[in-house]
């Protein structure tokens, strides 16, 4: 059986998840979250190794199109929902931290 | 007269449009005021709309009406007003999936559905509220405040697609597009006492719908009836060179099948009554309803067995595997860089701060539950215990239904274990809040269409029951034949539709005064 999910490990994947959990908000979810995974973990040694995955259920291979230029979204419209824009671009906050 | 238009099916309304007894823009008219008068705001009203668009609605309409004049009507649905759930695409107005990330986001494009719909002429009402980013069987998880059950507003509608299957079950909406990735049209109409359909995956295209778990989302019809619901599933279905999951093959004759289905008669027809969903856990209410259903099928000639599907025990734990897993990673692109919200948490700060800081003040409990057990199940080290096994048991459960479908032509259930319950009552403990899905999972993890049609009123609590008809693949036309059957007997014993018996609804102060 998996070991429960601790405080620590959900803060670090919050962080994988780029989530800003403040200390209140972790004291509230760790535990739900070890609880929900405590439940689900029960499928393990369910499906045999002989057992192939689904990863979709309607059998699908490779959907192809014709290569034909269609019209697509303005630059405006493309914009239309940035939080900050400039020259045509999105106007985004600096990459790199003070560290690099 | 405009109190009496709300209270038609789509299909009487076509009728009356064809007939010149009434236009689109009374029809359209009356059920923009009636969601002035009851749908108010989260603390009063039914609240099923985030948004709507009555200048827009009204213009469409006046353009049906001018083509019906003409005799040149796009489709047989040509100016029946509709409401659009808010995780579909609609270019001009709002779409914000119920989250605090996408407020007052406004798509430069359509979704396919959305397209359709416009396309076929009809008004769209507005967009209806939904649990953030489908996230839920209640529609609480809504960053906007619930939507409340219009057979009692201190229950929940269901989820996530409350605000769909409250908008039509308040007669706010003839016709509704819901969507189902666990069971998110058929179990809020299940509670709401209104008919709901989760085409096969892949049946109707998913070109712009916010995705939640691409493998499992699929778009469908929320209506009243039976009938309403083939009409709608036809004109919004078929193959999408969009959507590259999209089946390319001509959808079933849905309408004619609902025909045949309303006759009443089901000779020679099989059914298998899946013994794994009953039991411990399911309310007596429900459970006696679905078997007057079930003696129903049996007296329209249906030979109804039991039928085992050993693996849908373990589909919960499967789905809440898959799921957030898939969200985790549709998610992402919510990273406050080139649409929705932005946090700076301090001056200067860096994307990845800035990230941060939006995606905690701009996602709710749940998806941030969903959000980081999804990451875990994705990591390195427990990648094959939990994702890997659970796209397994997802081949298991789909041999079930195989398996089942070589005995019957349709499977049959309760749609949820429950009726409506109090609001608040499971919001904060989300494994009882996942247990509404229990029924629903199994066909979104097999791809299998499924619909849900009332069954009639607990005993216990008087409040709305469903019963689910599931079929194989790309056969969606036997959920509509058994479902408009099974309508046809149980309005006939009632004499009338369930909704009828539904409490009048008393407007809004909101309303009152709008």
């Amino acid at each position: 059986m998996p070991e429960a999910l601790s405080r620590d490990e959900v803060a670090h994947l919050a962080d994988l998840a780029r989530i800003d959990l403040d200390d209140a908000e972790l004291d509230h979810l760790a535990p739900q979250l070890a609880v929900i995974l405590e439940s689900v973990a029960s499928i393990r040694g369910v499906a045999g190794e002989d057992v192939p995955p689904t990863s979709h259920a309607i059998p699908l291979t490779n959907v192809f199109r014709e290569d034909e230029v269609q019209p697509c979204l303005t630059p405006e419209q493309a914009l239309s929902g940035a939080p900050e824009a400039e020259d045509q671009r999105f106007r985004v906050p600096r990459i790199l931290g003070d560290e690099q | 007269m405009t109190t009496e238009l709300t209270r038609k099916t789509a299909t009487e309304l076509v009728d009356l449009l064809a007939a010149r007894e009434t236009t689109s823009v009374e029809v359209t008219g009356a059920h923009l005021d009636r969601i002035a008068a009851v749908d108010g705001d989260a603390e009063t009203g039914v609240h099923a709309f985030l948004h709507v668009d009555a200048e827009g609605a009204l213009a469409t309409a006046r353009e049906a009406d001018e083509r019906r004049s003409a005799g040149t009507p796009l489709s047989a649905l040509d100016g029946i007003p509709i409401a659009v759930k808010d995780v579909l695409a609609t270019e001009g107005l709002p779409t914000t999936c119920g989250s605090r990330i996408l407020e007052g986001w406004v798509p430069p494009y359509d979704a396919t559905v959305v397209r359709r719909l416009k396309d076929g002429g009809l008004p769209i009402l507005g967009k209806t509220n939904m649990d953030e980013f489908a996230m839920g069987s209640s529609t609480e998880h809504s960053a906007y405040g619930p939507t409340r059950n219009p057979w009692d507003r201190t229950r929940i509608p269901g989820g996530s697609g409350g605000g769909s299957a409250a908008a039509v079950a308040a007669f706010e909406a003839p016709l509704a597009v819901g969507t189902d990735t666990g069971g998110s049209i058929r179990q809020p109409g299940a509670v709401t006492g209104t008919v709901g359909m989760k085409p096969t995956y892949g049946g109707v295209s998913r070109y712009g719908l916010v995705a939640l778990a691409n493998s499992l989302d699929q778009a469908g019809p929320v209506t009243r009836t039976v009938m309403d619901a083939a009409l709608l599933h036809e004109l919004i279905g078929g193959h999408d060179p969009k959507d590259s999951t999209s089946v390319d093959q001509p959808l079933p004759a849905l309408v004619e099948a609902a025909g045949q289905g309303a006759s009443g008669d089901l000779t020679g027809v099989r059914i298998g009554v899946v013994s794994e969903l009953s039991g411990d856990g399911w309310q007596p209410g429900v459970m006696n309803r679905f078997q007057e259903s079930v003696d129903l099928l049996v007296k329209a000639g249906a030979e109804v067995v039991e039928v085992s599907c050993p693996t849908f025990v373990h589909a919960l734990a499967t789905y809440y595997l898959i799921l957030p897993a898939e969200a985790s990673s549709n998610l992402a692109k919510f990273d406050a860089m080139r649409y929705g919200l932005r946090v700076v948490p301090e001056e200067g700060a860096s994307a990845e701060q800035v990230m941060k800081a939006t995606r905690d003040a701009g996602f709710g409990d749940e998806v941030k539950r969903r959000i980081i057990l999804g990451t875990y199940a994705l990591s390195s080290g427990y990648y094959d215990a939990y994702y890997g096994q659970a796209q397994k048991v997802r081949t298991l459960v789909s041999r079930d239904f195989s398996a089942a479908f070589e005995k019957v032509d349709v499977l049959v259930s309760p749609t949820a274990p429950t009726t409506a319950f109090e609001l608040g009552a499971k919001l904060d403990d989300p494994l009882a809040m996942y247990l509404n899905d229990l029924a629903t999972i199994p066909a979104n993890l097999a791809g299998v269409p499924g619909i849900s049609v009332p069954s009639g009123l607990a005993d216990e609590d008087g409040l709305p029951v469903g019963v689910q008809i599931l079929a194989p693949a790309l056969a969606d036309d036997r959920c509509y034949r058994v479902g408009a059957a099974l309508e046809t007997l149980l309005t006939d014993q009632w004499g009338g539709p369930l909704l009828a018996k539904a409490p009048a609804l008393a407007p809004t102060t909101e309303g009152a005064t709008r």
